[in-house]
């Protein structure tokens, strides 16, 4: 009895060494789980956590990975608490994803003030590397100014050289609209006018009819998620496309483009930094991806999710602590990234996680095979040219 | 508008009708006591940031109550005064440098002008057309919210410093906070508690269950409306004040009509004209939208249903229902 | 050209055409809502959900069972209507004795529930419903390129508001009705099955908005927040129609959408809150709306 006791007491010793012996790591992933972000991010965003955590073997290599994750309704006040109390109470030292910008900018601010890490990739604001940035924050996708390079530069140099904007009248619209008209403008474009559509628009005929009158030979979409569909679906119904003008859409995911379809979405011109159907690495992916998901093929966020998650676990397994989320950021700008989905890459001193960024054309119905069978690939745009230059956002982190 | 009177000749049915007596207000003065104790207690066992969270949310549904279960007016438009007054104190303290307690200042007296405003403007319609208008004007401030330039459109004013108390005491310790939170919540506590028991309140509820017999009593019923209407939007402006101070951020979420119809909605669970069912609406709704976040997409679906079950079953809220059964107005 | 504050004439006939053209969605929406508010004293906040459903329910029959769009336009509004009834006779016709309150709140609740379990099941990008191939293409007008689908969604939305008001001035069955709304309890006492007609009456109010929601389906995003969204103006456009009057809403909904249409030319960004600032004004003019007579 005696003896079994203390071979008990003896093997509960080990087991607590064991833990201790492990580093533990909790990653919360903050998203839009019920509003217009939710395909874009979302359930998928969780998944995609959960598969960086399991391909990394994070038992084998001294970590031990808990993922949980939460709705911040693209409000910027409940996304802060839940920020701030995750950090506070539940112990979490990384927060991913933070779709929506105003939300991102919150979490930001959160996460600098209790020095842990922040890895954003849903949300556009290049903010978070520019005026906003802090040492504890990492930017992965993308952002309007990449965007607006992508699309933007892209357009004119295929010879869109007038534009109208349809822009969503809020802060992210106005901006990814001044970036748009800045490359527009480098290239040698003009911009004829542009209209400024309360957020959400249902119906942008009116709008459209605008854009047709000014005869501008692109017609930028300055907005996103359901707005973008509308704009987009309409676009088709008054033969715009048909008439000789183009659509560029300057944020539209993959998920956008599989609601609308290729028959409605067809010739619109978009730059992503991710596609399912890249590499036979981006296709593997996936399909297990789709397997988790209902068949529905991951976003460029999603990508994100998954890559910075990656990333952010071998730093963390370099320095063997999670907790200073300085430290923990400083490793991972000092490493080189490495990943199947956005190739190798590496994070600026301001926090950009560089990248090449696509530009793609939507298929036509004949050319598709299937339901996810959306684009086709136009150009690719290298990491350096498409961000911002680091010496240009006003990053306090930049030295000189 | 059509004669439906027979369907429906219950519009006063909001409030409870027990009296109240003297033991009552002793049983008041305890029940405050009782809350100022946990008080002072509650942020050694639970987290603090969700306490202040509760509590501006819950002097603001007690700001809500003051116009609804007292005044008889059903406002659908509060999250104007909530919010343009939490932009108000944030900006003043981030822009201007103010102080806390001068930027809170700030922002309550925002509200007050703005419920000067538009009170003036709703207390001459009566019914659902009082409610229509007031969310009218509620949109329209939600309209300059995301025009106007200082209020940094969907992105809020972020990043705004909690700062010292009267230049001194540093707000940056979530517990200090807490006790500024603490004082002005009990201080807006007792202040609706004297006024609802004040002469001026006992009018009130005369033109709330009757007004033409408020009018042949003499009473000029229509200052009386604007005067509650303003004490709402003022304390209503205090709590949005003091949420921009906690969460250092204000944001178009605290002036959309949703949060006009959470404010609604806490007030109803918690008890609609009882002095303390606001608060416990609050706590309820504020605790759900806290511990269901992880449920994702669920939310809105436990959110509709409580809903549902709140109106079904026990209409008289949480509060009105102990009230009912103990006999003793609460 | 001419021009008027310097907008080319032309533009402006193509934005009022277009402005009309909305004001069609709001008018079949605002018919319903009135006609639900005239009978059952309810504020039905879920009509915006049922608009919805109105276009989901067009997009299941095509997908799973393979019913085209003529085919739905007619059997979504019934199921919609079916679904409406079942609600009533579960949930509304417990608070007809209650304040006003209630009865929002009540359907607010049902309209979480509904959009909430819609997102669920079919995210919110929204799925892709395509023009009937009959109505493809367009006119192109003087003025403008008129896509013939919207044509038809005027003349849709005309013929059945004109079949609805015909049905309440002109027939026994709508004058009834008309009865019920004015006095109900003499009514049920001349042995009128009162609580069956308010049923039958929201039935009817929430399949005009699976009915708006099908015409919506082929030229908006078939999402679950669509309804949501529209809600809001819609109870504008009651109030301002005076509540409870069936032809100052439809009338009302029209001109709106005519008042917002001129909006999106002069100065856009406030299109969505123009007609709140015209509610006010109505409402402090003339306390019970345009069309509706005094309380």
């Amino acid at each position: 009895m005696l003896r079994r006791m203390l071979l008990a007491a003896a093997l509960g010793t080990l087991t607590a060494a064991a833990a201790q012996g492990q580093t533990p790591v909790k990653i919360g992933v903050l998203t839009d789980r019920s509003g217009v972000y939710a395909d874009i991010a979302g359930e998928g965003s969780l998944v995609a956590a959960r598969m960086a955590v399991e391909d990394f073997k994070a038992a084998d290599k001294g970590l031990k990975v808990e993922v949980i994750s939460a709705d911040h309704q693209n409000k910027p006040d409940v996304g802060s608490a839940i920020a701030r109390q995750w950090y506070d109470r539940d112990g979490v030292d990384m927060i991913i994803d933070g779709v929506t910008s105003s939300v991102a900018l919150a979490i930001n601010q959160v996460t600098k003030e209790k020095n842990r890490t922040f890895i954003d990739t849903g949300a556009g604001t290049a903010d978070l590397t520019g005026v906003q940035c802090t040492p504890n924050t990492v930017h992965w996708v993308y952002d309007t100014v990449a965007l607006a390079n992508g699309t933007g530069g892209a357009m004119v140099k295929r010879g869109g050289d007038t534009w109208f904007f349809l822009t969503a009248d809020y802060v992210f619209g106005q901006t990814l609209q001044r970036d748009t008209t800045a490359v527009v403008t480098k290239n040698g474009g003009k911009v004829v006018g542009s209209v400024k559509t309360p957020f959400p628009t249902a119906d942008f005929s009116s709008f459209l009819l605008q854009a047709q009158g000014s005869g501008a030979k692109v017609i930028g979409l300055a907005n996103a998620g359901g707005d973008t569909i509308n704009a987009i679906k309409q676009a088709g119904e008054f033969g715009i496309t048909e008439g000789g003008q183009a659509l560029a859409g300057l944020l539209v995911f993959s998920s956008d483009v599989h609601s609308l379809g290729t028959k409605v979405a067809q010739g619109l011109v978009l730059t992503e930094p991710f596609y399912w159907d890249l590499t036979d690495a981006t296709r593997a992916f996936s399909d297990r991806f789709a397997k988790q998901m209902g068949g529905k093929k991951p976003t460029a966020n999603h990508a994100g999710v998954y890559a910075g998650t990656l990333h952010y676990l071998k730093a963390v397994e370099a320095l063997k602590a999670a907790s200073d989320g300085a430290r923990v950021v400083a490793r991972m700008k000092d490493m080189p990234t490495d990943d199947p989905l956005f190739g190798k890459g590496t994070i600026r001193v301001d926090g950009r996680k560089i990248h090449d960024m696509y530009l793609f054309e939507v298929k036509k119905p004949a050319e598709s095979k299937g339901e996810w069978d959306l684009y086709k690939l136009l150009a690719t745009i290298p990491g350096n040219e498409v961000f911002r230059p680091l010496n240009e956002g006003g990053c306090p982190l930049v030295k000189g | 508008m059509a004669d439906t009177a027979a369907l429906a000749p219950a519009d006063a049915a909001i409030a409870p009708v027990i009296s109240e007596g003297r033991d009552d207000r002793a049983l008041h003065r305890r029940i405050m006591l009782g809350i100022a104790v946990f008080l002072a207690v509650a942020p050694f066992v639970l987290y603090p940031v969700f306490l202040m969270k509760v509590l501006c949310f819950g002097l603001f549904a007690l700001a809500f109550n003051l116009l609804l279960g007292y005044g008889g007016l059903l406002s659908f438009g509060h999250a104007a005064y909530f919010g343009m007054a939490s932009y108000l104190c944030a900006y003043a303290a981030k822009v201007w440098g103010l102080s806390p307690e001068l930027a809170i200042l700030c922002g309550t007296l925002t509200a007050a002008l703005l419920g000067l405003v538009f009170g003036a403007l709703a207390i001459r319609r009566q019914g659902i057309y009082f409610s229509m208008i007031t969310l009218a004007l509620a949109q329209m401030a939600f309209f300059f919210s995301l025009q106007a330039k200082f209020t940094g459109g969907e992105d809020g004013i972020q990043a705004v410093p909690r700062g010292a108390l009267f230049g001194t005491i540093s707000l940056a310790d979530d517990r200090a906070l807490y006790g500024l939170v603490a004082l002005v919540f009990m201080g807006g506590l007792l202040l609706i508690y004297r006024i609802i028991h004040s002469p001026f309140g006992q009018v009130l509820k005369a033109i709330r269950d009757n007004e033409p017999r408020a009018i042949s009593l003499g009473y000029r019923v229509n200052q009386y409306k604007l005067a509650v209407f303003v004490l709402s939007a003022t304390l209503a402006g205090l709590a949005g004040s003091t949420k921009a101070i906690v969460f250092q951020l204000a944001s178009l979420t605290d002036v959309h009509w949703a949060m006009s119809g959470e404010v609604v909605l806490m007030t109803l669970v918690g008890g609609m004209g009882t002095v303390f069912g606001p608060i416990i609406g609050a706590l309820v709704i504020v605790t759900m939208e806290t511990y269901l976040a992880q449920f994702g997409a669920w939310v809105t679906i436990i959110q509709g249903v409580v809903f549902v079950l709140c109106v079904l079953l026990f209409r008289e809220g949480i509060v009105g229902l102990i009230a009912r059964i103990t006999r003793r107005p609460l | 050209m001419t021009t008027i504050f310097g907008v080319p004439m032309q533009a402006l006939f193509g934005q009022l055409l277009l402005g009309l053209i909305n004001g069609s969605f709001y008018a079949i929406l605002s018919l319903g809502l009135a006609i639900i508010f005239g009978l059952l004293n309810i504020i039905n906040f879920a009509h915006g959900a049922l608009y919805m459903m109105g276009a989901f329910v067009a997009w299941m029959l095509l997908n799973y069972l393979g019913v085209n769009y003529w085919w739905a336009l007619a059997l979504a509004p019934l199921l919609v209507g079916a679904f409406g009834i079942v609600l009533e006779r579960v949930l509304i016709a417990r608070l007809y004795k209650l304040d006003h309150l209630y009865g929002l709140l009540l359907t607010f609740g049902m309209a979480l529930i509904i959009q909430g379990l819609f997102r669920n099941y079919y995210g919110v990008s929204g799925l892709p419903y395509a023009i009937p191939p009959e109505l493809s293409g367009g006119q192109r007008l003087p003025f403008m390129f008129l896509p013939n689908y919207r044509a038809w969604v005027v003349v849709a939305s005309l013929a059945v508001c004109l079949a609805t008001w015909l049905v309440i001035e002109k027939t026994k069955l709508g004058s009834y009705l008309r009865a019920a709304t004015e006095n109900p309890t003499l009514v049920q006492a001349f042995g009128v099955n009162v609580p069956l007609f308010l049923t039958l009456t929201y039935g009817f109010g929430v399949a005009l908005a699976g009915f708006a929601g099908v015409l919506a389906a082929p030229i908006y995003s078939v999402n679950p927040n669509m309804g949501a969204d529209i809600i809001i103006v819609v109870f504008a456009v009651v109030v301002i129609g005076g509540m409870g009057s069936i032809l100052g809403s439809v009338i009302t909904g029209f001109g709106l959408g005519l008042i917002e249409g001129l909006t999106k030319v002069f100065y856009p960004e406030a299109s969505a809150t123009v007609i709140f600032v015209i509610m006010v004004l109505v409402l402090l003019v003339k306390p019970a709306g345009l069309f509706g007579r005094a309380a």
